[in-house]
């Protein structure tokens, strides 16, 4: 089967994002008052045959991890996995 | 004999050699795919854009090859300092503790700067006299953050400060906790700093005549 694999690396809610802070004040505010925070990070998208969601999320997690794809220190990260 | 490494998108190689030729440390620039740590008492890893700092800046480099070998030579007790990229490619690979984020004003800095020396138990600053130094930064990834305070107040080597020696928010370029420029392991022998010495290291093209980076190169000629 193949997946596609979603990898979203995004600071943690400790550390400051500027580039969100500064899209926060500069257009969100200017279309609404109830988005209270805007936060950017950053999306890879890979494609994978694997045996079942599971194996292809496992496969990119070890590879974020151990290739240091984020930073555990500064960031935080999410995998999505949905079929081809 | 130092090794200067030169990775693809390396820029600041030559300059580092052209200052460590004036404080008469012997060294050479070495492609990081050549480097055989073997050869070299310490190694250089000078600023720029190794790998087009894809991803983050240094990432890319710090999961090279290369890097195993500079940690074998961390290890060993040998000389390792990072300047600028250098530096970024220490933290991503995990040889400083800690990460280098975007300037907290998303800009590229590139301005003389006052440094508070704290720590004189590096291979770069031991015995030195000078408590404020100057040098040029000229970065837009180096707000240093790291989640152990306790850890950064220990091992900072340099903090960026007034021509007074203030450390205060106002003279926070980037946003760096604590102000810090420059961080070495509890051993001293691995350093990363922000500031470029080599270009601290002329008197035709110091700002104030100073030549602080001369200064701290000289320090490697005993290892060298």
């Amino acid at each position: 089967m193949k997946y596609y694999v979603e990898l979203i690396i995004i600071n943690k809610d400790s550390v400051r994002d500027p580039e969100g802070e500064t899209i926060q004040r500069y257009v969100i505010e200017k279309y609404a008052n109830n988005i209270i925070e805007t936060r950017v990070g950053k999306y890879i998208q890979f494609k994978i045959e694997a045996n079942n969601e599971e194996d292809a999320k496992n496969l990119i997690e070890k590879i974020a991890r151990e290739g240091r794809l984020y930073n555990p220190i500064v960031h935080k990260i999410f995998v999505r996995v949905r079929k081809e | 004999m130092i090794a200067i490494v030169k990775f693809p998108g390396t820029t600041c190689e030559a300059d580092v050699y052209k200052a460590l030729m004036e404080a008469g440390v012997p060294t050479v620039i070495v492609k990081y795919k050549e480097f055989d740590p073997d050869k070299y008492n310490g190694v250089i890893l000078p600023g720029g854009f190794s790998f087009g700092d894809y991803l983050r800046a240094g990432s890319i480099a710090a999961s090279t090859e290369t890097i195993k070998k500079v940690k074998q030579m961390a290890e060993e007790g040998k000389i390792v300092i990072g300047i600028c990229n250098g530096f970024q490619i220490l933290v991503e690979s995990g040889l400083l503790k800690g990460a280098l984020l975007p300037n907290l004003k998303l800009r590229f800095i590139s301005k003389w700067v006052s440094l508070k020396v704290i720590r004189t138990d590096t291979v770069l600053t031991k015995g030195l006299d000078k408590k404020i130094i100057r040098m040029p930064i000229a970065h837009s990834e180096g707000r240093y953050y790291v989640d152990d305070v306790d850890y950064a107040k220990t091992n900072m080597v340099l903090q960026y400060c007034d021509e007074n020696g203030n450390v205060s928010e106002d003279t926070n370029p980037n946003g760096s906790l604590l102000n810090i420029a420059s961080i070495a392991n509890e051993e001293g022998n691995v350093i990363g700093m922000m500031p470029h010495p080599e270009r601290a290291s002329f008197k035709l093209t110091s700002v104030d005549g100073t030549v602080d980076g001369l200064i701290l190169l000289r320090r490697l000629g005993k290892w060298a």
